[in-house]
């Protein structure tokens, strides 16, 4: 075998990444590292402007996202159809997260620096957002994630409206306090938002005198519940603080009602269960049982008759509609709303005129809150009814403000920093 | 290059070029790299193009593994993951170390005040450095020799090594001090360099491209040297060769652990290249998704894994944006397709399309069909172990 | 004490989902060799069926019934489908066989989110399977009973075929040795069919079964694929009582595991006890006795 030649190959490779070496950039402490978010590139000369969506429609939970992305789609398309933002059509670019937070990461990218887009809708997980966030403060673009979520965050560049956890679990524990729950048992898929909620019930029930009886997860999309509602039943507790999401739900919901257990002598609070979720499982498992959200396909109000019968004319009449929907929706007019006070599809200027913006949105009028970016949203305990609607049995007096740090209430103390 | 050669069986294997087409190849392969890629793509195709270079690199470890070795490793989600998550938690404490707080942000999130124990020698660069080069190989070789010398082998050890990437994948899901679910992303530094800097970020993809080339090297000297010849005999005939006096257990070793060591290189390239790792990036859908670009390529031939990879990472990368469930048709059909009708891949198309009309040349990958047509005994029964 | 005995029957129901899931692939796997990636999506078919028929029956009862018998048709259909357009080119290469149901059953999946959606859709319960029997102070939902009973039936029934029925005795001599086999007039073709049949035909049981616990979505199947397969390997090939003892130890196993520790951890330990096992018994539980140098 002729050895020679094939020697000039490494020390040839070896030069070319020497000189390549040499041509690094800044290093952390210089002067002007990190340099300022690169400039926006979005064109705003034509008379329409883009917009992005990232839902994943494959993988795990593609479920739930696509949902989603109609509801997405729909506000687009009723913006277009009610004469676009600042005279401008939306031209949406629609991109698959494919249920991985690195394709989220990647995708967000491409909408932001190369289809250079005004805004992007969409995430689902926190792990699909927390991928986003640094993409989106690195390259100065703006997301507007509709998703209830476990807090702790806040970004400029991020707008969230969706619940954070003062909007949907403490109102939750609220109620049940008041209904006189003295012990609960926490479950819940295995990963950040039902570990930090978790937390936060732990927290509250310190305070308060309620017992624990006990905390499980499991692996997200397992199947396998009866060892847990065994451990459930042995415990007695007098309620079940549910944060378990996506298809484990029908697993844990069966077992449970298989089990002998009802919503009259140990109700679940859901915190992930809403329309489509009450129509997977099935109804007779999960009648009278409880779930925490913001809106409910059922409420009563103006805004929300119109978007129901808007949305099922345009997707079909079995079609429900549910919290996460509404918000994702929401978030889109929101960001029509900034626009049109700011004047302008600049970051800056929508960041900047973002205080204090208001929509009346199905679920009720929201107000974005300048410096965490998140809006004031109605809590609404609701009771899953025998047709499979959910009805609100409780509502918060009026909108709360957010606080996705927990900074007011004092027992949430040491829960963040 | 060989992308036209046959991958036909023949004695002297002209899947792997010759010196001179080597050479010329790898001066082609820098020039693209290091002068028109960087010149044409922008910052962002760059990136991409750098993510891609990963798979390749974990792919050109399965071709020499799978394709010349036999063993369908299906589990490599478990190295990439090994390499990625320490580069990543060693990012993270950098990060930290720069801002002058005493733990990572996702653990200052989560209420940790102190870093783990077992998070600490990651803080020391030299420390990380040698972890990503030799635990996955480390691991691969005991896992090797546990498996290969009890004679575990084809569908046996496919299974158990996608069961190992599934453990893997479900455990770290349940570490919060590994981000959970989230996985660990942020990543502000690369030894020093500032990532958010494009220089650094072309940096970066130099550096991926630079290994990947080295990569290609070792492979192809494994290739061209007693030691492959050995590989491949040991993949068509293991008895042969164990009747030769070899231990075909030492041979396949030798290959798993190469490939497990540049599958966790590429895991430990991934992390500041991408931005962010995470339980989805390691487990079976991934460590499948590795096989089919090594498949397309042509799992036999020196650059076929290599061209593969990089070409259906693009592929579903631009495809997917705007067909997402075509692409997923697309996918399945390549499986289909290339694997059932193609076996020797994109690579071999050439020779197919020459030796039309005369009988299939079957490539030698797999050893004949050995229970059905060897078991001629009475089956016995045996007590429970 | 009540505590024991629930884990006890918890762990035998996981048991039978396990082996209900994997008894079809005891016969295409263990048997014919063949790795069928796409078995979970047979799951699928079969949990499909059960959602279509139950749309068209008025009784959640009869629809069962019904779909125990057609989800084994459609799944066996479809197993039969892809034996003679793919796998019988594929024979002599099982690793490809591996790759190539891997495609089959993603481009099942996508199949199945396009004409059915992607959210989930529910399967109801009939009502003499809703509640639960009190055993032994155990609560037991007769549901899991249901599926218990019926994944023995399933393994007994295949168990007698493959020892009493001419095809039985056919199928045996096709799998010891192909060629004998066939020098004494057997179409191994036909056997092979049929076999497929068989073995595609229970993972669409299987699948209707699913439907009275988990979720009916495009992903079903794959959730239990990895644990079926691992139970043929512990079991040993082929081999119906490794099976039968590798689904219940592997499945009271993880139902203790699972009580002391948390779920993630049971099944990172139930892998790691099955690769450790797997060292000391490489055949698994049972195994052909052979001359075979492999």
């Amino acid at each position: 075998m002729p050895r020679v030649r094939r020697r000039a190959v490494l020390p040839a490779t070896a030069a070319v990444l020497g000189l390549v070496l040499t041509a690094c950039g800044s290093r952390v402490g210089e002067d002007g590292a990190g340099a300022a978010p690169a400039e926006s590139c979005v064109d705003t000369s034509g008379d329409s402007i883009k917009v992005g969506a990232i839902n994943s429609l494959s993988g795990a939970t593609a479920i739930n996202e696509t949902v989603i992305r109609d509801a997405i789609e729909f506000a687009v398309d009723e913006i277009n159809a009610d004469g676009g933002v600042l005279g401008k059509q939306l031209d949406l670019i629609a991109e698959d997260g494919a249920s991985d937070p690195t394709v989220f990461a990647e995708k967000a990218e491409k909408l932001v620096t190369s289809d250079c887009v005004a805004a992007v809708f969409g995430g689902y997980t926190s792990a699909s957002r927390k991928a986003m966030l640094p993409v989106f403060e690195d390259n100065g673009g703006l997301l507007y994630y509709g998703q209830q979520y476990e807090g702790l965050e806040d970004s400029s560049n991020i707008f969230y409206s969706g619940a954070t956890t003062n909007q949907q679990i403490i109102p939750a524990l609220d109620y049940l306090k008041e209904q006189g729950v003295t012990s609960l048992y926490l479950v819940g898929s295995d990963y950040v938002f039902p570990r930090t909620s978790n937390a936060i019930v732990k927290a509250y029930a310190d305070a308060n005198g309620i017992e624990i009886k006990g905390e499980d997860y499991l692996p997200l999309g397992a199947t396998e519940f009866s060892t847990i509602v065994n451990k459930i039943r042995t415990a007695d507790a007098d309620a079940v603080f549910n944060v378990v999401v996506g298809d484990s739900l029908v697993a844990f919901f069966r077992e449970f009602t298989a089990a002998g257990l009802t919503a009259a002598d140990m109700p679940v609070m859901s915190m992930c269960l809403g329309e489509e979720e009450v129509a997977a499982v099935g109804v007779e498992n999960v009648r009278d049982h409880l779930a925490s959200w913001n809106y409910y396909q059922t409420l009563e109000t103006p805004e929300n008759t119109s978007f129901v019968e808007a949305f099922r004319a345009e997707y079909g009449a079995d079609r429900v509609t549910s919290d996460p929907m509404e918000s994702a929706y929401t978030g889109v007019h929101l960001w029509k709303a900034m626009v049109e006070k700011a004047d302008s599809f600049d970051v800056a200027d929508v960041q900047e005129a973002a205080d204090g913006v208001s929509y009346d949105s199905p679920g009720g009028t929201v107000v974005v809150d300048g410096d965490n970016h998140h809006i004031s949203k109605t809590a609404r305990i609701g009771q899953i009814r025998a047709d499979g609607q959910i009805v609100s049995v409780w509502e918060s007096d009026g909108a709360i403000e957010p606080d996705p740090y927990l900074t007011t209430y004092d027992w949430a103390e040491g829960l963040a920093d | 290059m060989s992308t036209t050669t046959p991958a036909a069986p023949a004695r002297r294997w002209p899947a792997v070029p010759g010196p001179l087409r080597t050479g010329a190849g790898f001066a082609l392969a820098a020039v693209v790299l290091f002068a028109v890629a960087p010149a044409v793509l922008s910052d962002f195709r760059l990136g991409l193009l750098g993510k891609f270079l990963c798979f390749a690199i974990v792919a050109a470890g399965i071709g020499l593994a799978w394709g010349r070795g036999g063993m369908l490793t299906l589990g490599q989600g478990l190295f990439f993951g090994m390499g990625a998550y320490v580069m990543a938690m060693h990012l993270k404490l950098a990060d930290a170390q720069v801002r002058g707080d005493a733990v990572p942000d996702f653990m200052s999130i989560a209420g940790v005040r102190d870093v783990p124990g077992w998070w600490q020698p990651f803080a020391s660069p030299v420390v990380t450095l040698l972890v990503v080069l030799l635990a996955p190989g480390a691991v691969a070789v005991l896992l090797g020799l546990m498996v290969f010398k009890r004679r575990v082998k084809g569908a046996y050890f496919a299974i158990l090594s996608q069961a190992l990437a599934a453990a893997l994948a479900t455990w770290v899901v349940g570490q919060q001090m590994l981000g959970g679910s989230n996985g660990l992303n942020r990543f502000r530094t690369f030894f020093g360099f500032d990532l958010s800097d494009p220089a650094n970020r072309r940096l970066l993809f130099f550096i991926a491209a630079g290994t990947l080339l080295v990569v290609v090297a070792v492979v192809r000297q494994l290739m061209r040297s007693r030691y492959g010849e050995l590989l491949v005999a040991v993949r068509d005939q293991e008895e042969r060769v164990r009747f030769l006096g070899y231990d075909p257990a030492n041979v396949k070793v030798v290959a798993y652990t190469v490939a497990a060591t540049f599958a966790g290189i590429a895991g430990a390239l991934f992390v500041p290249l991408v931005g962010i790792i995470s339980p989805s990036d390691v487990g079976i859908v991934p460590s499948i998704s590795f096989l089919i670009g090594v498949a397309i390529g042509g799992r036999d031939t020196l650059l076929g894994p290599v061209l593969g990879a990089i070409g259906i990472a693009w592929a579903e990368s631009s495809l997917s944006e705007s067909f997402p469930s075509a692409w997923v048709y697309a996918q399945g059909a390549l499986f289909i397709v290339v694997v059932g009708f193609l076996p020797g891949g994109l690579a071999s198309l050439g020779g197919v399309l020459r030796r039309r009309g005369r009988p299939a040349e079957r490539v030698p990958h797999e050893e004949p069909d050995e229970p059905a047509s060897v078991r001629t005994t009475e089956p016995e029964k045996e007590p429970v172990a | 004490m009540d505590v024991v005995v629930s884990q006890i029957f918890t762990g035998l129901s996981t048991g039978s989902i396990m082996l209900l899931a994997a008894t079809g692939l005891v016969l295409t796997f263990g048997q014919m060799g063949v790795i069928n990636m796409a078995h979970g999506e047979f799951i699928m078919a079969g949990s499909y069926t059960a959602y279509v028929v139950q749309q068209a029956t008025a009784s959640a009862g009869a629809s069962l019934l019904i779909s125990l018998v057609l989800g084994f048709l459609v799944g066996g259909a479809m197993g039969v489908i892809i034996e003679i357009t793919l796998l019988r080119h594929l024979y002599h290469r099982p690793l490809d066989t591996l790759l190539v149901t891997f495609g089959v059953g993603l481009v099942l999946q996508q199949v199945a989110r396009d004409v059915f959606g992607a959210p989930a859709v529910n399967v109801r319960t009939p009502s003499w399977l809703s509640g639960s029997v009190e055993v032994l102070g155990a609560v037991v939902p007769r549901t899991r009973l249901f599926i218990l009973v019926l994944a023995l039936v399933c393994l007994a029934a295949l168990a007698a075929a493959l020892q009493y029925t001419a095809l039985g005795r056919r199928t045996r001599a096709v799998m010891q040795s192909r060629d004998l086999a066939e020098s004494s007039g057997i179409s191994s073709r036909r056997v092979d069919l049929t076999t497929f049949f068989i073995g595609s035909g229970l993972a669409g049981v299987a699948g209707v079964a699913l439907t009275l616990i988990g979720s009916t979505s495009s992903t079903v199947g794959q959730s239990y694929l990895i644990n079926a397969f691992l139970v043929v390997v512990a079991g040993g090939l082929g081999q119906l009582r490794g099976a039968l003892i590798a689904a219940f130890v592997l499945g009271l196993l993880q139902s203790f595991l699972e009580y002391s520790t948390t779920a993630s951890v049971a099944q990172v330990l139930v892998f790691v006890v099955i690769v450790v096992f797997l060292q000391f018994r490489p055949q698994g539980l049972f195994s052909l006795k052979t001359r075979s140098l492999v």
